[in-house]
């Protein structure tokens, strides 16, 4: 821990530096870096999505299968819908959901984790309710609820975030279990302190770095989980344009218009493996002997 | 050094513990059947009266730290009474127990561990002033200025964190943390051995100080005997999880009765190389406290074992100079 804070301390100094500074900071946390960007980009795109030209549902049946380049810059689908309008587009989904899902998991599971961790009497029933929400596969349970209620962004949040709970409260118990036992917590317990300051003051800080780092898989996973439901149909409905719903409706035409399914499947593909770079960066920048090591 | 009781002193003492033990269950589970219990700590009673100081020494797992934690109730005693002055606090709760921490601190023996890394030292110091809300923040932050100033850190000192500070410096965060809600004891779980040898010296100077200006009573928990010699007014010697011997410094260094507190002793460096001294080198190791040998727990490794010590577990029954040994050797 100690290493942490004189590493952060130095990293700050570093990040606020110029020229070959900022350079070696590059260097040695490439994929931090990298992931950061291209996430960047991703949002930056996703949150612009109103305001740029191309309209992701004008259809234009005259025009339907236009290769890239033929006045559409991505070409159109089968439709003659916009490509690219309908790709940018479909980040907003993805990246919402993967941004809820790490969201809700990370505050639910942070929370019974702690009480996990810091009540004895809590622990084996939550743990063993854990054990039976991990069973269920996000997948099923989302056709499940879809077909339940109706096809929305919040059900398959819900639907996601259900199985990725306890993955957080095992990892926020375990990071609770080590530090209880540290003698810091001992003296705050000599020196008085009531148990809520003691989880909340000395026990939470060492719960948040490896909570970051599970947040960014989380979110890929939850990227990924979401795109299978929307391509099975069980995900955002159709008017939403998303790149699960795009790759769905674009498989019959593979050969004729490869594009309608690349478009949709590279932003995919790139956005999942930046968000796990940057969590792969963040763990060795947050990570203190993983640290030590580089 | 004015108090230097040679036994409990006739007053009501501060702290009285008795047949204080601790029992920890050992494998054991929903199958399997339950081993024999550990005995960390196993019958250990002692007074400890208004600034006197008296000192635990022991081998490592004799259960001198468990003692500690017990007494500051980190941990729940297995069976024994816990008294301060006169009040049974062993199975106090909630409110109760947090009055009674009180009065009763602990300084810690990892400097680097026992301090949140991340908070200043400020914080770290003023926080048992914040749990028991005394003072408004203002007077918090000059009561820890003093505090500060008292065990000798400068007044800057307060902003920085725990990794910018040395060991020396660290313990001595760690003690101001201890005399911030003004204790009558402090419990001290060998604050200097994790220390350089020239900084143990600066930190135990300073814990002398700071006793007699402000009359605390210590349960100074060590292993250096040299140590132990500076500070104690009375000493207990550990083995096994129970007290073998006890009372003033003066008698237990200069004229041990028990086998064990001998063999201590004669295993402690003295300065002079010519010095001559009689050796007693002890055999085997100490035996496992899942299994205590049978009568006298010292036995296995005592050169004077007869056949008694292998039966009868001897009691503490005083010694001429007044004080108390549990050995059948010599038993009046």
């Amino acid at each position: 821990m100690t290493e942490a804070s004189a590493f952060s301390a130095r990293e700050l100094a570093a990040t606020a530096g110029t020229g070959p500074r900022r350079r070696r900071f590059i260097k040695r946390h490439a994929s931090l870096v990298a992931g950061a960007v291209i996430l960047a980009i991703f949002v930056a795109l996703a949150l612009a999505a109103p305001y740029l030209p191309g309209d992701p549902l004008t259809m234009t049946p005259a025009r339907r299968l236009s290769p890239p380049g033929s006045g559409y810059f991505l070409g159109t689908d089968a439709l003659g819908r916009d490509v690219l309008a309908r790709t940018i587009h479909g980040a907003r989904v993805s990246l919402l959901v993967g941004f809820l899902v790490a969201a809700a998991s990370v505050a639910i599971g942070l929370a019974l984790g702690l009480i996990a961790g810091s009540i004895r009497k809590a622990d084996a029933p939550l743990m063993r309710l854990m054990d039976a929400l991990m069973a269920i596969p996000a997948i099923l349970l989302a056709i499940a609820l879809v077909s339940l209620t109706r096809a929305s962004v919040t059900t398959v949040v819900i639907a996601i975030t259900i199985p990725e709970v306890p993955r957080v409260v095992r990892l926020v118990r375990s990071v609770v279990l080590g530090v209880r036992e540290q003698p810091f917590v001992e003296a705050a317990i000599a020196g008085g302190a009531r148990l809520p300051k003691i989880i909340l003051r000395h026990i939470l800080p060492s719960t948040i770095p490896p909570l970051i780092v599970q947040a960014t898989y989380i979110c890929a996973s939850a990227i990924l989980v979401e795109a299978t439901l929307s391509f099975l149909g069980a995900g955002s409905p159709p008017e939403i344009p998303s790149w699960g719903n795009m790759i769905a409706s674009s498989r019959l035409y593979l050969a004729r218009a490869p594009w309608t399914i690349f478009c949709p499947g590279l932003a995919l593909a790139l956005v999942v493996l930046a968000v796990n770079l940057l969590g792969d960066g963040l763990r060795d920048r947050l990570d203190p002997r993983l640290a030590r090591r580089m | 050094m004015s108090a230097s009781p040679i036994a409990a002193p006739a007053a009501r003492p501060l702290l009285e513990v008795e047949g204080l033990a601790k029992y920890f269950a050992t494998g054991g589970g929903l199958l399997k059947q339950a081993s024999p219990r550990l005995r960390a700590v196993d019958g250990v009673s002692f007074s400890l009266a208004r600034g006197e100081t008296l000192c635990l020494v022991g081998e490592s797992g004799c259960g001198k730290s468990t003692v500690g934690k017990l007494i500051l109730r980190l941990m729940e005693p297995s069976a024994g009474v816990i008294r301060i002055d006169g009040v049974d606090v062993t199975l106090a709760q909630g409110e109760e127990l947090r009055a009674y921490r009180k009065r009763v601190q602990m300084i810690f023996q990892d400097p680097f561990a026992s301090l949140n890394p991340r908070l200043k030292a400020a914080t770290i110091v003023g926080e048992p002033l914040e749990n028991y809300g005394l003072f408004s923040a203002r007077e918090r932050n000059e009561k820890v200025t003093d505090l500060f100033a008292r065990v000798g850190l400068r007044p800057e000192a307060a902003e920085k964190f725990p990794f910018e500070f040395s060991g020396g410096q660290r313990q001595r965060i760690g003690i101001a943390r201890a005399l911030a809600l003004s204790p009558d004891l402090i419990v001290a779980d060998e604050p200097v051995s994790a220390l350089d040898v020239s900084v143990q010296a600066q930190v135990l100077n300073l814990l002398v100080d700071l006793r007699d200006a402000l009359g605390l009573a210590y349960l100074f928990i060590s292993h250096d005997l040299g140590v132990v010699e500076h500070i104690a007014h009375r000493v207990a010697v550990m083995y096994l999880g129970r007290i073998v011997e006890i009372g003033g410094k003066e008698r237990i260094f200069d004229a041990p009765r028990h086998p064990y507190t001998q063999a201590l002793m004669a295993a402690a460096p003295v300065a002079d190389p010519h010095a001559k001294r009689e050796r007693i080198v002890l055999e085997g190791d100490v035996p496992s406290p899942l299994d205590p040998p049978k009568g006298c727990a010292f036995h296995p490794r005592c050169p004077y074992a007869f056949d008694r010590c292998r039966v009868e577990t001897p009691v503490l029954t005083p010694r001429d100079g007044g004080h108390f040994a549990a050995c059948h050797l010599d038993e009046a």
